[in-house]
Formats: structure tokens, sequence, C-alpha cells
């Protein structure tokens, strides 16, 4: 059977046919499809966990007790697993587990590039890297085979063109697996530095025998078209260097690559005039080539920043430009994504933007866009869960130079405060900083698209699952000044902020009103009665054409040129009335919707 | 062996352009081509610009499409159009959607959204505007606007004898499909 199917519906996929019986991951772009389409198949328990360390480990753990067991994440994701990685390596598996890593080239959604194909040197684990959706599939397959053949596990590496590409897959129907017994064996699974030593001796012979695995790999192969010119290519760089070039070279295409087949790379080097290397972000197969002695070019013209694309191999390698028609650049106006009408966020944002005494850490998620204008809010952020951790950093700061013009506020949602925000608000009053924290508690995890959380009161699966009450958890992390106010109510916002600034001691105050994308469970139906059900208006007539409304940066309102009235699209309104409490003519109206 | 076409779909986050470039990849795969699509979507729900890139033919190798190669560019909002002029090849079409959404920096008035950007874009490619979004509203559902521009992609580049309408019922609710196909209709006659 035939399908048309995205790289992470297609690694979805290959787990249920490989006979995968466990899948965990948290959220986050370009890797959030995989868990969502493995839920699909009722043969797999699918989970989101808090966090990716959590989820490698849960994973881990699957594996260890007999199933074969997925783990997604995006790419900085891995840098919070890497401490279960690195020892899961030494420790190995039972059934097969696959840590599926989901780059980003190009940056589309991240706060940073980082190579992962890094981390299969750094932790000592194989790699795969596949070049479309037919490969994510096959390969994920193989990587059990390989798992369990060499008992360790196996990194997987996409990057968002090989995640969010559709090509089409010939599927199977699934394997079914037989379970591996559990047996006690103390020697294999706790690295006590006398056992440890043990395994690191046999992960380094494992790796040798993975080195013969490499040289006869059915997914490193050559495709020979009798020239003198070689390509060593990886992931999608190999099909954009097959875009340019065709069959005027020769290929050898690298899907296991760590380690790498040298043996079949000297082979082929062998008599050709030129050899390229084709890999996305950082020189790695590069370097080790050129450190078997064997000349080849790559960084040397080729970017090492962004996504590779053919029209920049085109440009390094041909030197050809194709002709572009350009628009006149002055008219092309940005269009950077922006809080949406009825966020939740937007009140929170507005008060914090118009006080000038304040530094501002945020966290990672929808509320990272309350840097943009009109807010300018936002002074700093780094990672999940560094609003808190941070802000109680710059606070010491400030405090051990007798700063006292400005205060620190950490921004950070519910999604991220489960994540890691726990253990920084803990530092936070164990230390005692005198913080405020503002904690943006959504109902979901917005930005990668409303996924669960351990506060929505659902798991992956839509069953219902056991709620963490934020409020809870912050006064149980020692927090004395603490209160939950509605966003959408400005003056509260203010005064809650006045408040939290003013207290001895950290203080949190945490926003409860849903994500307006939200599909409303039965619990925010009853809590939240009149959330999006209103429409707001402008009376033309009170309307002085001020733009105050304007600040508050809602997409819903239009502003009237010609008149010099503000005006309010009734379509994407959903009446949270933020802006009607900003005007200072009360011209807009807030309705229930008919 | 067949030279791989290019068409480019973009537009603002929440016209259709994914659902349209899904019903043209299922299609062209029906018929037996190759296909690749690549979108670029993560904060696109946030109200920024989306693209669909879509390719076809023999043997498709990369996902992406380059500058200047595409043979038709088709773009759901006026800015967006602007915005994917340099996708187009010298002989390609562009197929623009007479709708305007502000950007968030003319909502706030920090700037003038551009009166003039047909004028600019006719002078530089073969454009056809469609009043799409105005033909769905008339069809009774303004979201079918997406269907309608699938209809001009479809007569554009020649792909009419595809079975569109079993894909359409393939792919959206029974209760939508009639109202699906008239759209597809409307699109394929307006161009």
């Amino acid at each position: 059977m035939k399908l048309l199917l995205t790289g992470n519906e297609a690694i979805a996929r290959g787990a249920w046919e490989a006979g995968v019986k466990f899948a965990s991951a948290y959220p986050g772009t370009p890797s959030t499809e995989i868990l969502e389409n493995v839920a699909t198949y009722k043969e797999i328990i699918a989970e989101w966990a808090p966090n990716e360390k959590v989820a490698l480990e849960a994973a881990a753990g699957a594996a260890i007790g007999g199933v074969r067991s997925l783990c997604a994440m995006k790419h900085v994701g891995v840098n919070v697993a890497t401490d279960p990685l690195f020892t899961l390596a030494y420790i190995g598996v039972n059934a097969g587990a696959v840590l599926v890593t989901a780059d980003e080239p190009g940056m589309h959604s991240s706060q940073n590039e980082q190579d992962n194909r890094n981390y299969a040197r750094h932790a000592k684990v194989c790699l795969f890297e596949p070049s479309d959706s037919q490969e994510a599939k096959d390969m994920l397959k193989e990587a059990y085979a390989v798992s369990e053949a060499y008992d360790m596990p196996v990194l997987f590496r996409m990057t968002t063109r090989v995640c969010h590409s559709k090509s089409i897959v010939e599927c199977s129907d699934r394997e079914e697996v037989t379970d591996k017994a559990y047996v006690k064996d103390i020697q294999k699974y706790c690295p006590l530095p006398a056992f440890a030593r043990n395994m690191q001796v046999k992960l380094a012979d494992n790796f040798k025998r993975l080195e013969a695995y490499s040289n006869t790999s059915p997914f490193n192969y050559i495709e020979d078209n009798a020239s003198d010119i070689g390509v060593i290519g990886s992931g999608v760089a190999y099909r954009y260097a097959k875009e340019v070039f065709g069959k005027t070279v020769s290929y050898l295409k690298i899907g296991f690559s760590y380690p790498l087949p040298m043996e079949k790379i000297a082979a082929f080097a062998k008599g050709k005039k030129t050899l390229y290397i084709f890999e996305e972000n950082d020189p790695i197969m590069e370097t080790e080539i050129k450190a078997a002695g064997i000349a080849c070019i790559g960084k040397e013209i080729l970017p090492t920043m962004g996504e590779l694309t053919p029209d920049r191999v085109r440009k390094a390698l041909l030197n050809e430009e194709t002709a572009v028609i350009q628009a006149n650049p002055e008219m092309v106006l940005p269009r950077p994504p922006a809080l949406c009408a009825g966020c939740p966020h937007r009140g929170v944002f507005y008060e914090l933007g118009r006080r000038k005494d304040l530094m501002i850490f945020s966290d990672i998620g929808c509320y990272s866009l309350g840097l943009m204008p009109p807010y300018n809010a936002t002074d700093a952020m780094i990672c999940m869960g560094a609003s808190i951790s941070a802000g109680h950093g710059v606070q010491k700061a400030f405090d051990i130079k007798g700063d006292h013009s400005q205060k620190v506020v950490s921004i950070i949602g519910d999604s991220t405060f489960f994540h890691s925000g726990i253990t920084s608000l803990m530092n936070v009053t164990y230390n005692n900083s005198n913080t405020l924290t503002i904690i943006l508690d959504n109902r979901i995890t917005g930005m990668t698209g409303h996924q669960e959380n351990p506060g929505s009161g659902y798991d992956l699966m839509g069953q219902p699952a056991a709620i963490i009450d934020i409020e809870a958890m912050v006064k149980a992390c020692g927090v004395k000044n603490l209160i939950s106010i509605d966003p959408n109510n400005l003056q509260m916002v203010a005064e809650a902020i006045e408040w939290g600034l003013n207290v001895e001691g950290p203080a949190v105050i945490i926003t409860r009103w849903p994500c307006v994308l939200k599909k409303f469970s039965a619990q925010d139906k009853e809590e939240f009665p009149t959330a999006f059900k209103q429409v707001c208006s402008v009376d033309v007539n009170k309307c002085i054409g001020c733009k105050k409304c304007l600040k508050s940066g809602c997409p819903a309102l239009a502003f009237d040129r010609v008149n010099k009235k503000s005006g309010i699209l009734s379509e994407p309104c959903v009446g949270c009335g933020v802006c009607a409490q900003i005007c200072p003519k009360q011209a807009i109206e807030v309705e229930v919707r008919s | 062996m067949m030279e791989t076409k290019n068409i480019v779909l973009v537009g603002v986050g929440g016209q259709g352009t994914i659902l349209a470039a899904k019903l043209l990849t299922s299609g062209l795969m029906a018929a037996g081509f190759d296909v690749k699509m690549s979108e670029i979507h993560g904060m696109s729900q946030r109200g920024g610009s989306v693209s669909s890139l879509v390719r076809y033919g023999d043997d498709v190798q990369s996902p992406v499409i380059e500058i200047g190669s595409a043979d038709i560019v088709v773009a759901f909002e006026k800015m967006e159009g602007l915005r994917s002029l340099e996708y187009l090849k010298p002989s390609g079409k562009m197929i623009v959607n007479d709708t305007e959404i502000f950007p968030l920096s003319v909502i706030i008035g920090a700037n003038t959204y551009p009166d003039n950007i047909l004028a600019e874009i006719n002078s530089k490619v073969n454009l056809r505007v469609m009043a799409a979004t105005k033909m769905a509203e008339e069809l009774g559902n303004p979201k079918v606007m997406n269907v309608i521009l699938l209809g001009s992609i479809i007569k554009s580049m020649g792909l009419t004898d595809i079975d569109w309408e079993a894909i359409i019922a393939e792919n959206v609710k029974p209760q939508f499909k009639d109202l699906n196909i008239k759209a597809l209709q409307a699109g394929m006659n307006a161009v």
C-alpha cells in the first residue's frame, strides 16, 4: 500500500510496523507530530512526558522491561535528555530503543541550530539519517534490529525538511515482535564504577562490530554513474545534490552515519578526481574522512549555517545563479507571528510593557512573542525553564550591585512550568530571591499546536488524566506570596504586578484563562462559561481616533485611516475585552455573540 | 523523462493553504506521479506567513522549490504574493487572490499596507487576479476560497483529467463534499 506521508507520519508508521509498544515524548517543533501520529495506532501506548529527560527515561525503562520503545524530541530537547542518554549507551537496552532527534537547520521555530549528530559521537550511540519519508520508515525498522543486535539505544536524526515534507511511502504490515524477558542483571543495569568500566569495554567492542555493519548496511550504498566526481551525502543534503547534479556524478549515500563506513568510503574515493561531502550544518563526516587521509571538499565552499537548499548548492559548486524576479523590497512588509485575537497573554504583556522598571526574563512558548511591538516587554530568554532560574541570577546581580532601578519578572507558561520551571522555582524560594514569577496557565501546550499536558486533564491518547494543580505545586515549593487572577482584567493584572513587586520575598502570580484555539474539555466549559462567546464593536460616535486600543496588539483591530476611527473585525474577535478596557472614551462595547 | 513541475501555494496561517496542498498532492499521487511537498509551519497558527511547496514528475529529489523555478505561484493573500515573487521563473504564472490581511505592524499603525501590490506584481510577471474570497462567499461559505484557488491551479497546470471529485470525497467531510466540488469547478472556470 502506498501512502503520501510526512517524515513524522512515516516514523509513526515505521514504529507501528516495527512492533513498537511504548512511546514517549515532549512536544517540540518539528518533532511534535511523531507522537501525535503514534497515538493513532492502538497497539502502541503513547505518552506525553513533562520533559524530554523524563520521556527518554520512560522509553529506556520500557526497553529494559522488554518491549520496543520510541522516544522523540526536538534538537534542543536532546540537551535535556543527555543525562540518561550518555549512561543508557553504557547500559544498553533489552528490547530495542530509538531516540528521534528532530534538528532544525534554518531555525524555523527554534532558538539555536545545534547539529545533534555530534551527540552520537559524544554519547557513543550509533546514528541513522533518513533523507525522505520512505527512508524514515524503513530505517526506523532497521534501527530496532540494530538496537537489539548491538544492545544499544539508536539515535535517529531527522531535520525539519524531512519531518515536514511529504513523499510517497510503500507501507507494510505490523510485525509482531516477541517481547523480551526481563532478567535481573546488576552488572548490566547498574552502572556502579566497577560495572561501568566493563560496560565501557563492551561498548567499544560493539562499536568495532558496528563498523563492519556500517560497511555492509543496505542504507550505505553507491550509485555509480561512471564519473570521476564523487558526492558523499547524508540526509536531505543528498537529495539536494541529486537535484543539482542528477546523473553527472557518482554518489555514496550515507544513511547509517555513525560509525561511518570508512572502507566503503575509501573504495568510493579511489580514482575520483574530486570528492564532495554533502551534509547539513557541521562538517562531521568531512572531518572524519579528512582525518582518514582522504582528500575531499566540504565546508570550504558549502555553508555551515542555515539550510543547504539546492540554490545554495548550485551557487557554491557550479557558480550558477538563477534569474530571480524581485519585488520592490520597500513594499514587502514582514509578517511575523503574533498573539492571536483573544490570547490570554495579551493583558499581561500590555501591562508589563507599560512599566519601565522591570527586567523581564521570558521562556519558550507563545509568550516569547511578548518581546515584539507593541508590547516590547521582554528583555531575555535562554531555554525551557530558564525564565525563573536565570531571572533569579539577574536579580541576585542587581542586589549585589545595589541596583534598585529595576526588578526582575520571570514569565513562564503552564507546560514549560511542568517541564522545568518547578525546579527553578524551588531555587528561587530556597535561595530567597526577591523576584516576581508570572505563570501563564492557558490550560494547554499552545505553541506546538495544542498538546495535552499534566495540567490539562487529558493524556495523549485522549483519556481523562490526573491534573497537577499549579497553585498547590507553587505553595509546595515554599512560595508564601501567591495569587491567581483573570488575565483579561487589566486592572487586576496591573494591581497584581504592583503587589508582587512590593511584597517581601518571592511572589508568584498565576493567570488562568484558556488558549483561544483550545478545544474545550468538560472542565473548561464549567470553569470558563463565558469564554470566547462575546464580541467587541466600536461606537464610531464615541471613538476619537486616538489609537490607544491598537497598543493591545490585537489582530482583530483595524484602523480606518480615512475616517480616523478604530474598527474591530467580528470574525476573529472573541470578546476578551482587553481593547475595551484600554479605550479612554468607553467607545468599545462587549456584547454576547448572537 | 518528464521535467519536475513546481507549484508554490502561499498565504497567511488559517487560510487553508495546507488543505489545498493536501488535496493537490493526493490527486497527483493518484495520477501516478512521484510527488514531494514541503511545508514550513510551527508558529504559523499565530498569523504568520505559510507556504506549501509542491513538486511532481517522474522522479522528484528535493522537497523544496528553488527560487526562480516555480511554474506557478498561487497567493491566497496579496502581500504574500509579493513576498513570493522570487519563487517564480520568468515564464511562470502568478495567481493572486484579491484579499488583504494586515500584518500586525499595519494594525498598530507602524506601517501602511501598500495599495499598489497588484500593479507591482503585474509589472513584473504574468498575473491573474482572482476574487476567490468573494466567489467563496457567493457559494455560501468563505472557507472554500482555498478550493477555488486549487481549481485555478488544476486548470492552469493542465491537470483537469485527474478525478478530483474522488479526491475531495476522500478528504473532506461528506456534508461539505458538494460545496467543495462546486468551488473547485468555479476555480477551474475562472482561469
